[in-house]
This record gives C-alpha cells, structure tokens and sequence, in this order.
C-alpha cells in the first residue's frame, strides 16, 4: 500500500443546454424576475478609454449561425487592470470588466458596448496585447469554450503576443482578430466565432 | 495581495468530450480541432467578483420568487443545499451561483419552450445566490419535472437543474446539470452519458438528506460543488517577473 493524494475531482461540465437565458438572462427568456440583470453593462459610466463595440456571430459546422448561445466576457481596463483583489492597481468605480451577452433568436448575431482594454501583464515579465477573454456555452456544447479575442488595429502588439505566438499556424491566428470598422461614429469590431470547419476559431485549453 | 497562483489543469477526461455521438446537437457544435493549451496568466486567473448588492435575499427562493403573494407553486417542496469547495477541499466563499430549471411539469417558462406540459404561473424557474463564508449555498424549489426533447424521437431528461458557478478565476467558469438520486431515466439519458466515467457521472446525483430537510414543510438534497483547484504558492510559479 502507499499513501492516498487527498484531491477532490472537479465537477464535471453538462451542457447549458437550450434555455440557458432562463438562469443567467431572464429577461431573454422573456419574463421579469430580478431587480436587476447581472452582466448588462461591462464597464460602466467612469471607465476611462475608447468606447467600442463588439459584434459577430457564431458559427456551426454546418456553416449557420447558432441561435442559442451565452457569451461571457471578461477584460481588464484601458489601463490592463481587471477588477480583481489580485491585480495590483486600482480600476475605475463601478467597471466590473464581466459581462454576458445571448446570440439573436432570430439572426445569431450577438453584440456588446466596453471600452478597449489595455494591454495586460503576461508570463514571467512579458506583455500581453490588449485582449478579451471570451466564454461561450450553448446547447450542444458540453464543456464551456474559452477563447480569446484580439484587436487589428494592434498589429505590432499583436505580433508580440506570447498567447497568439504560442499558435503554431499563421492562419489560425488570424481567427482571434477582430476587425474594426467605424458605425455612426462608433468604432466596431467583427469577430465571428467558428465553432467548427473551414477557419474554426481556436480554442483554449486554460 | 494574495500572490497570484495558477489552477490546476483541467482533467478533460473527467468532463464530456466536445464531440459525443449520441448527443446528436454536439456534433456540428464541436470543434475539430485540439484546443491550444495555455498556462494561466492574470486573464484567467481573476475574475468577476460579486457581492450582496448584486442580488436580493429572495432571489435563493424559488418558493416565493416568482410567485403571487400568499401562492406557491405546485410540486413537490425541496431544498438543494450544499458546498462549493475546491480541489484542494477548501471551501469557496462569496461565488456567485446562478440555477435554473423546468417547473414540476417539466415545462421552462421560456418563449422558445412549446412542451405542452403546463406552465405554473407561480414558478420562475432561477435563483442566485452567494456562498457564505464557509462555501456554503442553500436554495427552496420545488422538485423539475421529466420532459421529452428531440434527440432520438423518444428521448426524455431526467428531472435535472442546472448550476452555474463562478469561483475566483476565470478559468474556474463553469455550468453543469444536477440530477436526483433514484431516478431511472438518469441512466438512458444521453446528456448524461457524454461524460465518460461513471464515477463523473456519481458526481452530479444530489443525495436524499433526511437531517436537512425541514420535518412536515420541504424536504432535502444535498449536492456538493468542485471548482478546480490552485497551486501552492509554497513554490513560485514564475506568473510575474523573473
């Protein structure tokens, strides 16, 4: 006999299934339960930098979009700093830096209003290119899918990034980019997720 | 300041593949492709954090959260209470937990849920809450029905409710279903049967607790959640600096 390594085991996953909205969008689902919606506003009224927005759909293997998807978000300030006790410095009252958003029952596009952030510390002193860090669930998808999303108007941040280096393909790294555009004075960036085939998103295993 | 500290890798073999066969939805929702593995920076090892101006005291009670006053809503009374601990057995405080579920007719109050069992105009179907300082959660619901779903003609889930958990990090997110001891269809359902290990599939079946339930009033399950685990910081991880 030897001796016993006393670690739980983590709970498995189970899909969000169909009616995710249920618990983490009521208001979606189509009826009003909570004071107030967790997730609506990502940065808040004092962050500082750029407003933006973010669009796109996500995509099956079949090439349509899915209508049944939670995306979470999760990015630091426009200084690099998440609002989390262990970043150090400090961020803006009332920026959170999380938020979810649900695809378009009708169409699949999904769409969100942040700031961009900045960039972030990476690995043993390096620098991170200002990223967001996204989570998708849905029907269908057994195990929450992490992916990153990256800015292209960041080429030489980008081109530095130790996340996006450790892709082995070109590519595939040009999935991860989002592209900007301007609506109404707004800037916009696209970025379209594919779940699966010709140009599938890369994924994270974190 | 808590010095940052990487999770432990996540045991994919423990948690159903991306693509499972019988699960007829996950097979064009599946990446082909590995997923590329990442050490854990500061993106993921922070996360949102919530507090109780983020959520009402009501919000646990699925008894009363939705419904008229003076009303309950019909179905067997239950509490699902337990802990959310980590790996490492240590408890998780202040995590948001976010359920939802099909009322005792296994119908969800959602516009896109056209089953014809009845919807029950006292029962919402969510609550959240926040584990206390010991990781622990309670919630009052009333017991989900079965329903069919279209995934073989004749497939039916198991009464189930899902759970949403946050943890510390960001690469702790997790959602996950919790199914009742006892219940027959838990073994033919194909959800359930994307997770490879029976003893993973164990891990999601709340037990009968007799002590916990409140005598004459509601009775009781208990489901225990395990969010990863983090290193030491006995030994540097090299995160930051040199």
């Amino acid at each position: 006999m030897k001796q016993r390594l006393e670690y739980l085991k983590e709970t498995p996953s189970q899909t969000a299934g169909p009616y995710v909205h249920i618990g983490l969008a009521p208001g979606d689902a189509g009826f009003q339960i909570y004071n107030q919606e967790l997730g609506r506003d990502i940065a808040g009224p004092n962050a500082k930098g750029e407003r933006i927005r973010v669009e796109g759909l996500v995509i099956d293997g079949t090439g349509s979009p899915i209508k049944d998807v939670l995306l979470e978000v999760w990015q630091a300030n426009a200084h690099g700093v998440h609002a989390h006790p262990e970043h150090p410095g400090d961020v803006e009252e009332d920026f959170r830096g999380w938020g979810r958003v649900i695809t378009d029952f009708e169409t699949g596009e999904w769409g969100f209003d942040t700031i961009k952030p900045g960039a972030t510390p990476g690995r043993n002193g390096a620098t991170q290119a200002p990223h967001i860090n996204l989570w998708i669930v849905a029907r269908g998808i057994n195990l929450g899918l992490n992916t990153r999303l990256y800015f292209d108007d960041e080429e030489s941040a980008n081109a530095a990034d130790p996340v996006i280096n450790t892709i082995e393909w070109q590519r595939r790294r040009q999935t991860l980019i989002a592209t900007r555009s301007v609506r109404d004075g707004i800037p916009v960036y696209r970025f379209d997720i594919r779940i699966q085939g010709e140009d599938e998103t890369v994924f994270f295993d974190i | 300041m808590k010095k940052p500290a990487e999770f432990y890798q996540r045991d994919r073999r423990w948690h159903p593949p991306a693509y499972a066969r019988d699960y007829k939805t996950s097979v064009a929702r599946s990446p082909q492709y590995a997923a590329i593995s990442l050490e854990n920076t500061l993106s993921e090892i922070t996360g949102p954090v919530f507090g109780h101006g983020d959520i009402d005291p009501i919000d646990n009670d699925l008894l009363s959260n939705f419904a008229e006053a003076g009303q309950s809503p019909i179905g067997e009374r239950i509490i699902v209470h337990g802990r959310v601990l980590d790996e490492n057995a240590r408890p998780v405080p202040n995590t948001l937990v976010e359920i939802w579920q099909a009322n005792a007719s296994g119908r969800y109050r959602h516009k896109k849920d056209t089953y014809l069992g009845a919807l029950d105009p006292n029962f919402g179907g969510c609550g959240r809450t926040l584990t206390d300082e010991n990781g622990y959660y309670f919630f009052r619901t009333v017991k989900p029905g079965a329903y069919p779903w279209r995934n073989w003609v004749n497939d039916w889930r198991p009464a189930h409710i899902h759970f949403s958990i946050f943890g510390t990090g960001f690469a702790q997110r997790l959602i996950t279903q919790l199914y009742f001891e006892g219940d027959p269809l838990i073994a033919k359902c194909p959800i359930v049967n994307t997770i490879p290990d029976p003893a993973a599939i164990e891990q999601l079946i709340a037990v009968l607790d007799m002590n916990a339930t409140i005598p004459l009033d509601t009775i009781a399950y208990k489901f225990d959640i395990v969010l990863r685990g983090r290193r030491s910081t006995l030994f540097e991880n090299r995160l930051e600096g040199n």
